[in-house]
């Protein structure tokens, strides 16, 4: 992984499970708004441009 | 339909050379009498320029149009002599809310800075605005403001454009050293010139209605989305002077905007919007949709485009009205240079510089705003809605809000005019950024910087100076010594400007930076000068 996204999730299973956990019971319309929450709450939090960018570059497909 | 004003009949008067059919050279003719042609008019004969406006009309704008006026246009009619009016008749206001659904998102303050002679934000209807503009040039035997006269020809000369004027008398000719077509997003004498209009037009129509209410809202900005009165839609609600409000309903693309007019049709979303025991009368409806796109010159030959005829943006923000009359602001002296031969032809080219980057701003802004408030897609519009609905709990979302990012002045900040700071300083008055306005004693009355600044070029000083003005080839700084010839009343000037002893700053004429330096060189000045005068 490229050097503004290393990853430091110190329990990578825990998290994952909470994330499917947090969106079991939701139809897909909900689900959808609350991944664009995440996403907007997240990247407020980052703030920092040069990570969002290699981030934004990653999640579309972009590995160069 | 208006109730609310009665618009003025300005006369037709057959001008001499008309009757005499003597082609006449003119220094600067203005097509177009609205905001920026009018404004126009005034900054030219205020620097000494005699200008001749045509307008194909005889009367000022039908409906309110362009309603809000930002501080820095404020500070331009200031200098014309013509704000206090404006003032005293608008409404000023600070608060601005924001509603999701039928929800309060969040608001926002203007938290407009004290120690400024003018409000951050006034909103007065359009027909206000032109008349007081108007009566500010009665008597002024430099403006030659002629009704009933349309454009119908233009033809470019080495040294000047022949235009083909139209009269209740028929056709004839007149001849002008410059062109300003100020003739509005329509501009005939763009199409005359058969000159490019790029941009972006967006898919989506807006209803405007000015009623007339006695309501007990606040003095507030209201924006809602999605609200239930008008779902999946925005609105938007301004107060205006004389009891008139003006609501501002999206459609949606497939709107038909005869239909929308009708007053059978509008009347229920009003009623719907207000509630039935609210008594309100409608006095104008206008349905419109809109681009951003700008020319991709704002000069061509001897015809220089400014406003709407240079550069359309999207209503929210305010960009429209406010950035033409900043065009004109910064154009007046560069002409009145280059008509005395003082400054050469390139000064008027670093118009199109200045003005451009400033028409790509205020696209950008307004692009921006637009792909907030209309979302163009499914997922675009859950972003969208997310940052609403956490906007209510969350304030560090609140920045993400995008209701229209109001009118602010660009910074000149690549203009080929600057000269690039050598010294450092503290503080936002950077080569390139309009001065920001103090207060200041003159004689031991309360003044204000702006209004204390003389017409031309300036030199404010801070600390010993050289009281004489410094000349470079024909342009001359007048210097102004804060200490000498006028008192930091509040220590704001100072503050604003770093202005320790021997901060120097060149301020251009239409109050934007040049340069600065922290001690006062006569030969660094000199340079500056040239400069900023394309010499």
């Amino acid at each position: 992984m490229t050097a503004p996204l290393a990853a430091t999730l110190a329990d990578p299973d825990g998290f994952y499970q909470t994330l499917i956990d947090s969106q079991r019971d939701m139809g897909e319309e909900d689900a959808a708004l609350m991944n664009c929450k995440l996403v907007i709450l997240l990247a407020s939090h980052i703030g920092d441009r040069a990570v969002l960018d290699a981030a934004l570059r990653l999640a579309g497909g972009k590995t160069d | 339909m208006l109730n609310t004003y009665t618009f003025p009949e300005f006369a037709y008067v057959r001008s001499p050379e008309q009757t005499a059919g003597v082609v006449k050279r003119h220094p600067v003719v203005i097509i177009g009498a609205g905001p920026v042609g009018l404004a126009a008019a005034l900054d030219c004969a205020r620097r000494g320029v005699p200008v001749v406006v045509l307008d194909d009309n005889n009367t000022v704008s039908m409906g309110s149009r362009a309603v809000c006026y930002a501080k820095r246009t404020l500070e331009v009619f200031d200098r014309l002599g013509c704000a206090e009016r404006m003032i005293a008749k608008g409404i000023s206001w600070r608060i601005g809310k924001v509603f999701f659904r039928n929800k309060l998102s969040y608001q926002f303050d203007l938290l407009p800075e004290s120690g400024h002679k003018m409000p951050a934000m006034i909103n007065l209807q359009q027909y206000y605005l032109e008349e007081y503009l108007i009566d500010a040039m009665a008597g002024d035997p430099l403006i030659d403001l002629r009704w009933k006269h349309r454009l119908t020809g233009l033809e470019q000369r080495d040294d000047h454009a022949v235009l083909t004027v139209e009269t209740p008398d028929g056709a004839f000719q007149m001849e002008a050293t410059w062109v300003i077509a100020c003739d509005g997003a329509g501009s005939d004498t763009r199409k005359m010139l058969g000159a490019d209009f790029r941009g972006q037009a967006f898919q989506d129509r807006f209803l405007i209605a000015d009623v007339v209410m006695k309501a007990d809202f606040p003095t507030e900005r209201w924006f809602w989305f999605d609200p239930p009165f008008h779902p999946n839609q925005s609105v938007l609600l301004h107060k205006q002077c004389d009891d008139v409000w003006r609501i501002d309903f999206q459609l949606g693309w497939d709107a038909d905007p005869a239909e929308e007019k009708k007053p059978e049709n509008v009347i229920p979303r009003i009623k719907a919007m207000l509630g039935e025991g609210v008594d309100f009368a409608l006095e104008w409806v206008s349905v419109y949709q809109f681009a951003c796109r700008r020319m991709d010159q704002f000069r061509l030959g001897r015809v220089i485009f400014a406003g709407d005829a240079a550069h359309q943006v999207s209503p929210f923000g305010a960009r429209g009205a406010n950035s033409g009359v900043q065009d004109v602001d910064n154009l007046g002296w560069k002409l009145k240079l280059v008509l005395e031969g003082a400054a050469p032809e390139a000064l008027i080219d670093s118009y199109h510089d200045e003005r451009a980057a400033a028409a790509d701003d205020n696209i950008a802004n307004s692009t921006r705003s637009t792909d907030f408030i209309t979302p163009k897609s499914p997922m675009s519009r859950r972003y969208r809605n997310a940052v609403l609905e956490l906007a209510e709990h969350a304030p560090g979302i609140r920045p993400l809000v995008n209701s229209g990012r109001l009118s602010r002045p660009t910074v000149y900040a690549a203009s080929p005019l600057n000269t690039p700071d050598e010294d450092a300083f503290a503080g936002r008055m950077a080569p390139g950024t309009n001065c920001d306005d103090a207060p200041v004693r003159i004689g031991g009355k309360a003044g204000w910087l702006l209004g204390a600044l003389p017409a031309g070029f300036c030199l404010l000083t801070f600390g010993e100076a050289p009281a004489q003005a410094v000349t470079a080839g024909k342009v001359s700084a007048a210097v102004l010594r804060v200490g000498a010839d006028i008192e930091d009343a509040e220590g704001l000037l100072a503050a604003r400007y770093d202005g320790t002893p021997g901060a120097t700053y060149l301020i251009r004429p239409d109050h934007y930076i040049a340069a600065r330096w922290r001690v006062f060189d006569d030969a660094k000045i000199k340079a500056a000068l040239r400069r900023a005068t394309a010499a």
